[in-house]
């Protein structure tokens, strides 16, 4: 039984009386479930005097939490079929969750390519699936309080095999959804395996309803083995009202590459959590992401880069723009263990403030255990270049134009990281969405 | 009507004195040309044309065209004609040189109540003014200015002048930093701008480029104000004498 003891505010209460009641249902891996649970009931949810959330104090917040959200019904479906629309110019394998809830019937698993195995979590944990029970948990451990929680509850997910050596060249968009009509909380977790030399692209994107009240915790692990490569892309959009937690976590094998990236315009409250390690030596890994923030819009991104291995190469790009009463923070850690030597690891993390009010907040930190590495970081949070508008402006742009000429620019710096023209495009074009609605 | 009247313009910039009271008229078709030393005031009278922030204009009017000008934002101005070639083009990275021309093209036109221009003619347009100013494909495909040599980017002023065929082009010592081929190649580009509606106000320090710009009227600048207007030949004499005696030339009453 959890040490509820340190239980205090209705969130944490509201989350010890949902465990009591949803533990029996949840499917499958009782005893992930009952640990991460008791770990998560000994620390509570976390706060500001907890270094990694320090700029982000989950319990202050949130106020509540949800119940766990209802199975979706046809109505909620329905909703649901207009989703992920970013992509809509994509060829790709859709895998729609609705509410949490895998959805097969809005979903497309015919035709699989050889080597390409996906099944949805939740029948995978009630079947006590061989993969599932092997890996889940086990990938990039971790104690963090949202990680447990989302261990404590998960639900449905993907779990995604690709065989050694397969390519498969069509990206898989997992389409997550929050439509219902009643607020709820959403977990989700997936688990990804890529085995030796195969390589897949992953598109993840979140959105729901503006004006609907959600909270999502959703978790996605991820097994690159040795020589495998890996194109992950997370666009975030939820909607005005939603609390999105999300926590990728990584291990990447050697000579793999591993380009990741999030997207993130929606949501009250977004914390973006990366767990990286690259175990295996001359891997290649590009991290980078796009945040753009209005109204009092709060978004997170806290990553930990963990270089285990010879040779490892990564670079991380992160621009963020603020308008409004918006707050932005980064915070990236890189660690390079003893013996990871020839590591070249370069982060930046780059603001531009619209606003007066907005808010930037920048904790780059370098943990660097070996002697012959190559490895830095650069932050950097400023207004628009006066001198820059003027000359736009000079030549007939009016002000409005020549901002979003200038914000499309800053952000496009690390769009244009994207390997995949199309989506390159797609997040062009969100972007260019954004400033319109400026 | 003239073009361009400017009319007692005083202007500072934090509190210090850069123009003191200058007078300038150019009607259409002319090409004046502004010299003077360092510090008197010619790049100053260039950005307080093209409406940059930091001037505050605290007597005197400037009207184009019979409209008062300083009422306007930059890019109002920049769409009833005025067209400024900075001394120092800026980098402008992230921002393609085809999407910056034809924003900023586009843009005119529809300030203009005019029709925005289709690919096709855009692209012919600009592969047509490139071509005259020896631009090249690779430097329209790069981002505005980034990359560019200082005399590239000259030329690419250049180029958008002659998109924009603005009715007043200042130039702002477009010569600076140019070796003799490039000087011809910018000139010829003024000057195939030249016509009995358009002006231009050529701001030099040296003689040498109105060799190939000819100017109408000659000013010298000094201390804020115009001490001197004479033809093309005063160009020639300030060569011989330099600027020693404007400098000395106590500020006339006012």
């Amino acid at each position: 039984m959890a040490d509820v003891t340190l239980i205090k505010n209705p969130a944490e209460q509201q989350l010890a009386a949902e465990w009591a009641s949803a533990r029996a249902k949840l499917p499958g891996a009782a005893p992930l479930r009952e640990a991460a649970f008791e770990r998560f009931a000994t620390t509570g949810l976390p706060h500001r005097r907890v270094e990694e959330w320090k700029y982000t104090d989950l319990r202050a917040l949130m106020r509540d939490a949800k119940p766990l959200a209802a199975p979706p019904d046809a109505a909620a479906k329905a909703r649901a079929k207009d989703t992920g629309a970013v992509l809509a110019d994509i060829d790709s394998r859709r895998l729609v969750f609705v509410d949490g809830a895998f959805a097969p019937e809005l979903s497309d698993v015919a035709a699989l390519e050889p080597g390409l195995e996906i099944r949805a979590m939740g029948e995978a944990l009630a079947s006590g699936d061989a993969l599932v029970s092997a890996r889940l948990g086990k990938v990039m451990p971790t104690d963090d309080a949202a990680v447990a929680l989302n261990t404590a509850f998960m639900g449905d997910g993907v779990v995604i095999h690709v065989a050694a050596g397969a390519a498969i060249e069509r990206p898989i968009h997992l389409v997550f959804a929050a439509t219902g009509d009643t607020p709820g909380a959403l977990f989700t977790r997936s688990l990804v395996v890529v085995e030796k030399g195969a390589r897949v692209m992953l598109v993840e994107s979140h959105e729901g309803a503006a004006g609907r009240d959600y909270q999502v915790n959703t978790a996605l692990e991820l097994a690159v083995a040795d020589n495998a490569h890996v194109d992950h892309i997370k666009i975030t959009r939820e909607g005005e009202k939603a609390l999105h937690i999300s926590s990728l976590m990584a291990d990447v094998g050697a000579h793999a590459r591993f380009n990741t990236f999030l997207f993130t315009t929606g949501g009250a409250v977004t914390r973006n959590q990366l767990f990286l390690r690259f175990a295996g030596e001359e891997t290649l890994a590009s991290i980078r992401g796009a945040t753009l923030l209005k109204g009092k819009q709060h978004a997170d991104t806290t990553m930990v880069v963990n270089h285990a291995s010879v040779g490892g190469r990564s670079r991380e790009v992160f621009k963020s723009v603020l308008d409004d009463q918006s707050r932005g923070i980064f915070q990236g850690k890189i660690i390079v263990e003893p013996g990871a030597q020839k590591t070249d690891a370069k982060m930046g993390s780059h603001t531009l403030m619209l606003s007066e009010e907005a808010e930037a907040d920048n904790k780059p930190e370098l943990e660097i255990y070996a002697d012959d590495v190559q490895c830095g970081h650069g932050a950097t949070a400023g207004d628009l270049d006066e001198d820059l508008l003027f000359y736009l402006r000079a030549r007939g742009i009016p002000q409005a134009e020549a901002e979003a000429l200038l914000v499309q620019a800053f952000v496009g710096e690390a769009i244009e990281g994207i390997e995949h023209a199309g989506l390159r495009e797609a997040l062009s074009e969100e972007v260019a969405a954004w400033l319109k609605a400026r | 009507m003239p073009l361009l009247e400017i009319k007692n313009l005083h202007v500072e910039i934090d509190g210090k004195k850069i123009l003191n009271g200058l007078d300038l008229t150019v009607k259409p078709g002319e090409v004046h040309a502004i010299m003077g030393p360092n510090g008197s005031g010619k790049s100053t009278l260039a950005y307080v044309l093209a409406g940059k922030a930091d001037y505050e204009v605290t007597e005197g009017e400037v009207l184009f065209n019979g409209e008062n000008v300083l009422a306007m934002d930059p890019d109002e101005r920049a769409a009833r004609g005025v067209f400024l070639a900075f001394q120092y083009p800026i980098e402008i990275p992230g921002v393609a040189t085809m999407t910056f021309l034809r924003t900023a093209l586009n843009a005119q036109r529809k300030q203009r109540g005019e029709a925005e221009l289709n690919t096709p003619e855009f692209m012919k347009r600009v592969r047509e003014a490139a071509a005259k100013l020896s631009i090249s494909q690779d430097m329209l495909r790069r981002a505005v200015n980034v990359g560019f040599s200082g005399g590239e980017k000259k030329r690419n002023e250049i180029l958008q002048m002659a998109l924009l065929e603005p009715r007043l082009a200042v130039l702002d010592e477009t010569d600076s930093g140019l070796d003799i081929d490039a000087l011809k190649i910018v000139a010829d580009g003024v000057n195939r701008l030249r016509s009995p509606e358009r002006s231009s106000i050529v701001i030099t320090h040296y003689q040498r480029l109105l060799n190939y710009i000819v100017p109408d009227v000659v000013h010298v600048l000094s201390k804020g104000h115009i001490v001197k207007t004479g033809g093309k030949e005063l160009a020639l004499e300030l060569e011989k004498s330099g600027y020693a005696q404007f400098q000395e030339t106590p500020v006339a009453a006012e």
